[in-house]
């Protein structure tokens, strides 16, 4: 009697053991297959949507502007206040600009590297440009890109893996500054003794600096919207 | 016996298989740690079998809360932020390995 009870719960959790096995064993194996290539396929995907979408709406952009123009055109009484908003948009990056100034490329350096060295010593990050950049305003640049993107008011230069965002576009080595200003002033500005482009001369990275009679610098392709801040009503300073 | 056993965990496995439920992800790591408490459960059943020293309510009663516990204790040790269920993982682990060397010698000695 003792036996046959004792079989039976034996059996009896075996059973339940072996259903809890099958779904542990049907539960590991597909979230490890989906996270592998179901999941990679659906993010392949959505980006690969974002990215038209964003292409789309960058068209978009570009017939908005020139209908904008057309209708400012065919309004000839607007013609003062055109040109404010000509300076004015040129100011905020919105049109392209030519004129005399400096192209400056870098890339990563091709040194060999040391035992034990980091490989991120020699590679240019997101602030060795940003850096470049503020030096370039500071040595009174009009206007500048990176690698095609223009620098505007609010253009952030970040790390996004292995590359650099720059208006949200992904940019990647070797990088082409251009900057529009007095050439002998921009290049002195920036390879000033000791200063950082000199610094990362001397570590060996591949810099080559040209002055340019006539240089053209595309205009900022990004959105330009006010969300959040608005103008201030008071004419008044404000600090 | 052996054959019963066999064939009972092939039972499981054949229902398991058919039966159209998961896990959720969230829990898949606990359900881990109860399965291998209700394994441990079953060793020790076995082996206590053939000790003649198996007790049906300590067998059932073991299994059962053995296999909650286990679950249980790993999900506290997840909201506690302590990784309880590597003690889990460890008990278990070596109370396995200790019932099968057990069976392997009363299986020796048997035959």
């Amino acid at each position: 009697m003792r036996n046959k009870g004792a079989q039976l719960s034996i059996a009896i959790v075996c059973i339940v053991l072996g259903i809890m096995l099958a779904v542990q064993f049907k539960t590991t194996d597909r979230y490890q297959n989906s996270v592998s290539t179901t999941r990679t396929e659906e993010l392949t995907q959505a980006l690969n949507s974002v990215t038209e979408e964003r292409d789309v709406l960058a068209e978009e952009v570009i017939s908005l502007r020139e209908k904008l123009d057309n209708a400012r055109k065919t309004d000839q009484a607007m013609a003062d206040l055109q040109e404010e908003v000509e300076k004015a948009n040129l100011y905020a990056a919105l049109l392209p600009v030519e004129g005399p100034g400096i192209i400056l490329t870098i890339n990563d350096s091709n040194r060999t590297l040391q035992a034990g060295e980091n490989v991120n010593a020699d590679l240019i990050h997101d602030q060795d440009l940003l850096i470049i950049v503020n030096e370039l305003k500071a040595s009174g640049a009009e206007a500048i890109s990176v690698n095609g993107e223009r620098i505007a008011a609010m253009s952030e230069i970040r790390c996004a893996g292995t590359t650099i965002l720059v208006n949200w576009n992904k940019i990647a080595p070797p990088f082409t500054i251009k900057a529009i200003g007095n050439p002998d002033m921009l290049e002195s500005g920036i390879m000033i003794k000791n200063g950082y482009l000199n610094s990362l001369k001397l570590y060996g990275f591949p810099i080559n600096i040209s002055k340019e009679e006539h240089l053209e610098i595309p205009a900022y392709n990004g959105r330009v919207k006010f969300n959040y801040g608005a103008p201030l009503e008071k004419t008044e300073k404000v600090d | 016996m052996w054959l019963l056993v066999l064939f009972c965990l092939l039972l499981g496995l054949l229902i398991g298989f058919q039966m159209p439920v998961l896990f959720p992800l969230v829990f898949a790591k606990y359900m881990s740690i109860a399965v291998l408490a209700a394994l441990d459960s079953v060793f020790g059943g076995i082996r206590a079998y053939m000790e003649d020293g198996f007790d049906n309510t300590i067998f059932i009663t073991g299994f059962i809360t053995n296999t909650l516990l286990a679950g249980g204790l790993a999900y506290l040790g997840d909201q506690l932020g302590v990784e309880l269920y590597l003690a889990a993982v460890v008990v278990f682990g070596v109370r396995l390995f200790q019932n099968l060397a057990i069976i392997r010698r009363y299986l020796l000695k048997k035959y």
